[in-house]
C-alpha cells in the first residue's frame, strides 16, 4: 500500500485540443509517485474523460511521453519528487505534434517521417536461410550500440527547435533510426536509406545543438547519429566507386 | 541540385577554404610586418600565375560555400518561398563570384 502523506500535490493538466485550458486537480502526494501515477489518479478519481496514453509503465513502450513543467519526459519513469516545483506540476501534451485531446497527440506524422528517412528494414535473406551472424564487436555494430535502444517516444522530436520551425524536418528520432539501418549489415537498402536521410528535410537541417540528446530518456544522442550520417555521406562521395560505397550499396552475401 | 549535392558542395568547399584562409592570413601578416605598401604588394603579385590560381580557387570556393549557408539561413528565418530563397542564394553566389573575379583580376593582371 502507498503511504498517504498529509501533503497534497497541485496538478495543472491541459484539457481539450488547441483551444483548451488548464484544469487544476489536487492529488495526494505519495512516496515514489511518478508523473504517470498522478495522471492516472486524476483520471480515476476526478476526470474519467481525461485522455492520455501509456502501456508498459516501465519505460519500454515509449507511449507515455508528455511535457512536464515545460520539459518533454517519459512520465512513467519520472518521479514527481524530481520535477515538482513547490508542490505543483503542469502537464501538457508533447510539442511539435497535432493535439488530439488533453494529453494525447497525433503521432502519425512523426512515424511517417521514419519512413521518409528510409527507416523501413529490408532483409536480404528469406526464412529458409540461417539468420545473419552479426559480430557484436564489429565496428558498425558498436557504432549503433546506443542508437538501437530507441523506444520511439518522440521526446527528442518534441525537444527539437528545428522541428518546431520547419515542418519538413524529419527530426532526431527518424534520422537516428536511419543511422541504425545504414550500419546494419542485414539491411539491403543501406545506400537508399543514406540518401533519403540526406535529402530535403534530412540531416542538413540539424543545428547540432543537442536538445534531442539532452532530453532523450534512454540516453541516446541522435545528434551523434546525424553527424554520423553526414560523415558517411561525405565519405561515400569521396571514395565513390571504391570499397565504402560498394559495401554500402551491395547486399550482403550469406556467410 | 539535390540537398545532398548542396551539402557535399558546402563541405568540400569548406575543406578547400580552410587551408586557403590560413595561407591568406599568414601572407597578410607577413606582408604587413615589413611595412610593404599596397603598390609594392601589387608589384609582386602582378603576372603571378601562382597567386592568380590561389585566389581564383579561393573566390570559387567562397562563392560556392557562402550562398549555401545563406540559403539555409533564409529558408529558416524568413517566410520567403523555396523558389525565392534559391534564387536569392544563387544571385548572392553570382555576386560573390563577380566581385571576387574583379579583385583577382586587379591583383594579378590589371
Ligand atoms: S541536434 Fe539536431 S536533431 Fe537534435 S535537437 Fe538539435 S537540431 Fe534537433
Ligand atoms: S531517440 Fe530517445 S527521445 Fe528520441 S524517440 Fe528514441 S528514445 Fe525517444
Ligand atoms: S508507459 Fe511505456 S514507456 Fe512509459
Amino acid at each position: 500500500m502507498d503511504a498517504v502523506s498529509p501533503k497534497s500535490l497541485s496538478v495543472r493538466i491541459w484539457r481539450g485540443k488547441d483551444d483548451g485550458r488548464f484544469e487544476t486537480y489536487e492529488v495526494p502526494a505519495r512516496d515514489n509517485q511518478t508523473v504517470l501515477d498522478v495522471v492516472t489518479e486524476v483520471q480515476r478519481r476526478h476526470e474519467p474523460a481525461l485522455a492520455y496514453r501509456f502501456a508498459c509503465r516501465v519505460g519500454v513502450c515509449g507511449s507515455c511521453a508528455m511535457t512536464v513543467n515545460g520539459v518533454p519526459r517519459w512520465t512513467c519513469r519520472t518521479h514527481v519528487a524530481k520535477v515538482a516545483e513547490a508542490g505543483e506540476i503542469t502537464i501538457e501534451p508533447l510539442r511539435n505534434m497535432p493535439r488530439i485531446k488533453d494529453l494525447a497527440c497525433d503521432m502519425a506524422g512523426f512515424f511517417d517521417k521514419w519512413q521518409k528517412a528510409g527507416g523501413r528494414f529490408t532483409g536480404t535473406r528469406n526464412r529458409a536461410e540461417p539468420p545473419a551472424a552479426v559480430d557484436p564487436a564489429s565496428r558498425k555494430r558498436v557504432a549503433v550500440d546506443a542508437a538501437i535502444e530507441c523506444i520511439n517516444c518522440a521526446v527528442c522530436y518534441s525537444a527539437c527547435d528545428v522541428v518546431s520551425w520547419n515542418e519538413e524536418y524529419l527530426g532526431p528520432a527518424a534520422l537516428n533510426r536511419a543511422w541504425t539501418l545504414v550500419n546494419d549489415e542485414r539491411h539491403a537498402l543501406r545506400r537508399t536509406t543514406l540518401d533519403l536521410a540526406m535529402e530535403q528535410g534530412g540531416c542538413g537541417n540539424c543545428h547540432t545543438q543537442g536538445s534531442c540528446m539532452r532530453h532523450c530518456p534512454v540516453g541516446i544522442s541522435p545528434t551523434e547519429s546525424i553527424a554520423g550520417l553526414k560523415r558517411m555521406s561525405l565519405l561515400s562521395f569521396l571514395v565513390r566507386d571504391h570499397a565504402a560505397a560498394d559495401a554500402l550499396a551491395k547486399t550482403e552475401e550469406p556467410a | 541540385m539535390s540537398e545532398r549535392g548542396l551539402f557535399l558542395a558546402q563541405r568540400l568547399s569548406a575543406l578547400l577554404l580552410g587551408p586557403l584562409v590560413l595561407v591568406h592570413l599568414a601572407v597578410i601578416l607577413y606582408a604587413v610586418r615589413n611595412g610593404l605598401t599596397a603598390g609594392e604588394i601589387l608589384a609582386r603579385t602582378h603576372g603571378s600565375a601562382g597567386w592568380g590560381l590561389f585566389y581564383g580557387l579561393f573566390v570559387l570556393a567562397a562563392s560556392v560555400h557562402a550562398p549555401i549557408g545563406v540559403r539555409n539561413v533564409l529558408a529558416e528565418w524568413t517566410p520567403l518561398s523555396k523558389g525565392t530563397v534559391d534564387a536569392l542564394a544563387a544571385l548572392f553566389g553570382a555576386f560573390l563570384l563577380v566581385l571576387g573575379a574583379r579583385a583577382v583580376f586587379a591583383v594579378v593582371m590589371a
